[in-house]
């Protein structure tokens, strides 16, 4: 019956949201009630240091590349000892998404999420944070990783010094 | 002559009393309404002005009134801004018939609770309501814009679909009552209001009524998805907001109406008349707000269905059959 089916489907609605005006709202008084945020939230960016204290960031653009509305931007640098980093290093977060794909892409674990959302300003250009902003005193959320002891390049310490490294072969051992 | 004075101020003092609870109620409506349709959708509405909001209404006025009133190049200048305040303006002047109370006795002479008892005044309401959608028709094709001279077709199309079975649900009560005049039609309900008395005629009015407010599920002037805002697309600032005055002074006309031809108009124990005149009244625009809340837009070739097929029938038949009831009772 077609009748019945449009009766129905008309006075149905009316019990339904009558129902629900008596019900608790479900909103969270943001200023006031704060939720806790997940722990893989994506939010503010960071700038993590290696557990030496160094910066893990080697300004290699990887992070740049993969951002899809290409927000971040560097200038890479090299120290005496080798060591790459930024000389300076911006991300402007008017334009950042918060997609993480930096985040994957970085090999050094140095551009990491954090949970901070509240950004929020009248002033644009206050949402262009440089390098001092950018960069912490911890390890974020990877507290044992250090690039330089992984990679094989004689920068925290000389080649084969590393715990997962053996020493360089002697090539001319193998010589009769 | 001081007696003339007196009667003079007693009137003024009606009429800005009226201007004044009606401007407040309607702003207050929008309140009410944002408040209500959140707590349908489990959502607390506007809580952060003023205590429980309360200011909200104030602090949009505000808003209003100091945004740009921004006038699209190739619109008719004129049209354009003379239609929101012609859809604001005849939303008011209907209420001029609404009798609100039984009359009352003040400094020893009575004062009717209505602004002038027409003896046509249910013909008035009638044609106010159909002038009402000028400011909506004029609006939307004074901005040159498609999307609000599609809005105010749609309007215009609409208007003539349900003010037929509009028109034909009030014949019975006219029949009933002997009187084109909304007083007159109130006393004749002093024992049993006519919605008891002639139920399909209430719910086809009602339905039709709730067509005139162009609110869900007959917004299909504005129909937000569709055509951005509809008829009032290119209006900002305070041109906006007398449209959306309008529409709710409209409400509260419209709910006057159903009280007045439907709902015993003042009638009822215990309470003053103007309070349960205002009870009925504020029922049913929370019914309207419910509506709202609770029921999708109609496609726009359903309207059209359901106007001529379904409502102008049923009304036909309706004042036909309520006639010869009467025809009958009466011999
Ligand atoms: S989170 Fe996404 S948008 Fe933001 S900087 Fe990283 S890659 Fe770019
Ligand atoms: S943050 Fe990571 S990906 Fe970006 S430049 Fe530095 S090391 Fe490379």
């Amino acid at each position: 019956m077609h009748l019945y089916r449009d009766l129905r489907g008309t006075l149905q609605p009316f019990w339904v949201t009558l129902r629900n005006m008596f019900r608790k709202p479900v909103t969270v008084q943001y200023p006031e009630q704060r939720q806790q945020v997940a722990e893989r939230y994506r939010a503010r960016l960071i700038l993590t240091r290696d557990p030496d204290g160094e910066e893990r960031c080697v300004a290699c653009h990887l992070c740049s590349a993969a951002c899809p509305v290409d927000c971040i931007s560097m200038q890479a640098t090299v120290a005496e000892d080798g060591r790459r980093y930024a000389a300076w290093f911006r991300i402007n977060f008017s334009r950042c998404i918060f997609c993480g794909l930096c985040t994957e892409a970085c090999p050094t674990l140095a551009i990491q999420v954090t949970g901070d959302f509240e950004l929020a300003g009248r002033d644009p250009l206050k949402l262009v944070y440089e390098k001092e902003d950018l960069l912490v005193d911890h390890c974020g959320q990877e507290p044992d990783y250090n690039f330089y002891r992984q990679a094989g390049i004689a920068v925290a310490a000389p080649r084969g010094g590393n715990p997962t490294e053996s020493a360089p072969e002697d090539p001319k051992s193998l010589l009769p | 002559m001081t007696e003339q004075l007196i009667m003079l101020g007693l009137i003024l003092a009606k009429l800005g009393l009226i201007f004044i609870v009606i401007l407040t109620l309607a702003a207050y409506l929008v309140l009410a309404e944002r408040k209500i349709l959140a707590r349908m959708q489990l959502r607390y509405g506007p809580n952060r002005v003023g205590p429980f909001g309360m200011l909200q209404p104030l602090s949009d006025l505000i808003k209003l009134l100091t945004k740009e009133d921004f006038l699209p190049a190739a619109a008719d200048k004129w049209l354009f801004l003379i239609a929101p305040g012609l859809s604001a303006l005849t939303a008011l002047l209907t209420f001029a018939v609404i009798p609100f109370g039984p009359p009352l006795e003040i400094f020893g002479r009575t004062l009717p609770l209505v602004v002038i008892d027409l003896n046509i005044g249910l013909l008035y309401f009638l044609g106010l309501s159909s002038l009402a959608v000028y400011g909506m028709a004029l609006g939307g094709w004074a901005s040159n814009s498609k999307y609000a001279l599609l809005g105010s077709i749609r309007g215009l199309s609409q208007l003539i679909s349900y003010e037929l079975s509009m028109g034909l649900a009030v014949v019975p009560v006219v029949m009933m009552a002997r009187s084109f005049s909304l007083t007159e039609i109130v006393m004749a309900q002093a024992e049993i209001p006519y919605a008891l008395l002639n139920p399909p005629a209430f719910l086809i009015f009602l339905i039709s009524i709730v067509a005139e407010s162009k609110r869900i599920p007959f917004d299909m002037p504005e129909a937000e998805n569709e055509l951005v805002a509809g008829f009032h697309t290119e209006y900002s600032g305070m041109r906006f907001g007398l449209f959306f005055v309008g529409e709710y002074i409209n409400l509260i006309i419209l709910g006057s109406m159903l009280t007045v031809l439907f709902l015993g108009g003042w009638h009822g124990p215990w309470l003053p008349g103007v309070v349960w005149f205002s009870l009925k009244v504020l029922a049913v625009c929370f019914f309207f707000i419910w509506v709202r809340a609770s029921l999708p837009r109609l496609r726009y070739d359903q309207l059209m269905h359901f106007g001529w097929k379904v409502l102008l029938p049923l009304a036909l038949l309706n004042a036909l059959v309520t006639g010869a009831i009467l025809l009958w009772i009466g011999q």
